[in-house]
């Protein structure tokens, strides 16, 4: 497993998914623990009673068969499949119908699906899924990217109530990759997978949906910012490194 | 359950496959980690061995290394215009054959070229001043730069009335697993000697990889060619104009580099997230009724869907 993991922090973000399924085929014995440690891209699938996309993940999925936030109907049909209390259904469904309006408003496009169940220690457990083609022929308005493709998955813990607060134990992964490609440029790709975590206590008298929406909007924002400050920040770094930009050459006559 | 297992389990064949893939797909200065992962997860040593005699040339060619000779005097660009043969490289500039070990990425030993191996004194004269120039160009602009100019053909050609092509490799490499940093710059400049159309024919290739791997992974995969010409010159003209026409195009490819970066924040990244909603205020947790209430009078009003 140590392998595993060390391999996968090594290969590029953007293969990940190659790099997955042959680790699974290498060790089938390990393919639980894998899929569990391991964020992959995100797959939709269209709702065929509301027309609608949902996202599938391990959270939504059993045996072969994805339940959709829209319809809580599973695809394909599934015989005694779990579904979340009525009550938390409906948490799940305002959750689902929130989280659309915060997606559009930060991402201008994209899908997203929320899923919710019960966990064994009296609380539970809500998975927040967003997932947007930024490319010039997907949702990508201002048309500079020839691919474009973030995923965002945080899944949280909300523990049992005490003394009128709650512990909410937030993880989040961001995947994502752009490419731009033109003539004098050539090619242009920087690919990424970060993964953070976060705990709060905060008191329930404003909801759940308001806590948990305000620790995720401050770890997208958190995120985004170390992939742009940072990460490719540090890449930038090392181009300058291996040739650093001269003033006297950048001028030739000519040119 | 087991039967499940049995389905999966694959083939020594197919993990080989596998392992390959990974080797191959090492990022810059990494196939060493890669392949020590590797070893544990596949837990075959035959499988392993085999893989790894297999990818690690492949890996050490695409990649451009460059290994020091044993006795110090020198080093040798690990490509494919130069190999000898399997584990043999030739030097042009010290004129020597470098006998390497793959695996290690050591060079083990070296000897003089035969004659045979080498270009004639006409070819020499035209290879040598570019080698010279070259190595001047990359000297100022790559810190830690190689580079290394070969025949790859029409090297045994006299006198003046034929075609000859050469190979320009440049290759900077630095590599910090400390500071969880790795990056390498590798251009190949193909350049063709026409002697009826007395041109020179320029195709450039280069590719620039960043890895930077602190809680978490992120890569710059960035690839460009392009093509140019010259006329055909004096051995020290044609060094001349050719190594200005690689400084050219290569001090244009970093600044489009930079500016691909600096249009990050702003451009290309806002098509995947903004940094603020559209709102360009925080999203209202603490008031989302407003959005049921909207809903509500648009349904009343009949104006919703």
């Amino acid at each position: 497993m140590e392998g595993a993991m060390g391999l996968l922090r090594r290969i590029d973000p953007k293969q990940t998914d190659t790099a997955l399924s042959a680790l699974l085929s290498l060790l089938p014995h390990h393919s639980s623990d894998l899929l569990s440690q391991v964020d992959q891209p995100l797959q939709v699938l269209r709702d065929a009673d509301t027309g609608k996309e949902f996202i599938l993940c391990e959270y939504n999925r059993d045996a072969d068969s994805y339940r959709s936030p829209w319809s809580n109907k599973y695809h394909p049909p599934l015989d005694d499949a779990p579904f979340p209390s009525s009550e938390l259904r409906k948490l799940e469904v305002e959750a689902n119908e929130i989280f659309a309006i915060y997606r559009d408003q930060y991402y201008e496009g994209g899908i997203s699906s929320v899923y919710m169940w019960e966990d064994d220690n009296e609380g539970f457990v809500a998975c927040f899924l967003i997932k947007k083609d930024g490319s010039k022929t997907g949702q990508g308005k201002r048309g500079y990217l020839q691919e474009g493709a973030w995923d965002a998955i945080h899944v949280i813990q909300v523990g049992p109530e005490e003394e009128g607060t709650t512990r909410y134990c937030l993880t989040s992964t961001v995947m994502l990759s752009l490419t731009t490609n033109n003539e004098s440029s050539g090619t242009f790709n920087l690919s990424g997978s970060i993964r953070r975590q976060m705990n709060m206590y905060l008191s329930v008298a404003d909801g759940h949906l308001c806590n948990m929406g305000k620790m995720i909007e401050e770890m997208e924002g958190k995120l985004r910012n170390s992939l742009d400050q940072v990460y490719f920040g540090k890449t930038k770094e090392m181009v300058c490194t291996l040739r650093p930009p001269s003033e006297v050459v950048m001028k030739l006559p000519g040119s | 359950m087991a039967a499940e297992d049995e389905e999966c389990e694959l083939n020594d064949r197919q993990k080989e496959e596998i392992a390959k893939w990974f080797l191959l797909n090492s990022p810059a200065g990494e196939i060493q980690f890669v392949a020590k992962d590797l070893r544990s997860v596949l837990n075959n040593d035959k499988v392993y061995d085999d893989a790894v005699s297999y990818a690690f040339p492949l890996y050490n060619k695409s990649h451009l290394i460059c290994l020091q000779f044993p006795n110090r005097s020198g080093d040798v660009l690990i490509t494919s215009y130069n190999e000898v043969d399997e584990n043999e490289f030739l030097d042009p500039r010290t004129a020597q054959v470098a006998t390497v070990d793959h695996v290690k990425q050591v060079c083990t030993d070296v000897r003089p070229a035969t004659d045979e191996e080498l270009p004639s004194p006409y070819i020499e004269d035209f290879r040598c001043a570019l080698d010279a120039e070259i190595a001047r160009y990359v000297g100022e602009a790559y810190p830690k730069g190689v580079c290394s100019v070969f025949c790859v053909k029409g090297k045994d050609a006299e006198l003046p009335g034929s075609d000859f092509e050469f190979v320009v490799v440049i290759s900077a490499a630095k590599i910090s697993p400390q500071n969880f940093c790795n990056g390498s710059w590798r251009s190949v400049w193909n350049i063709e000697f026409k002697d009826e159309e007395q041109v020179l024919e320029i195709r450039g290739k280069v590719q620039v990889g960043a890895h930077y791997f602190e809680e978490g992974n992120v890569q710059l995969d960035a690839k460009h060619e392009c093509k140019d010409a010259t006329i055909f010159q004096a051995p020290d003209d044609c060094a001349i104009s050719i190594t200005n026409i690689i400084r050219h195009h290569e001090t244009e490819y970093l600044a489009s580099l930079e500016a691909s970066y600096s249009n990050l924040p702003d451009t290309t990244f806002k098509d995947l997230r903004r940094k603020l909603p559209v709102t360009r205020t925080l999203f209202p947790w603490h008031n989302t009724l407003q959005f049921s209430l909207t809903k509500d009078i648009q349904k009343e009003l009949g104006i919703g869907k």
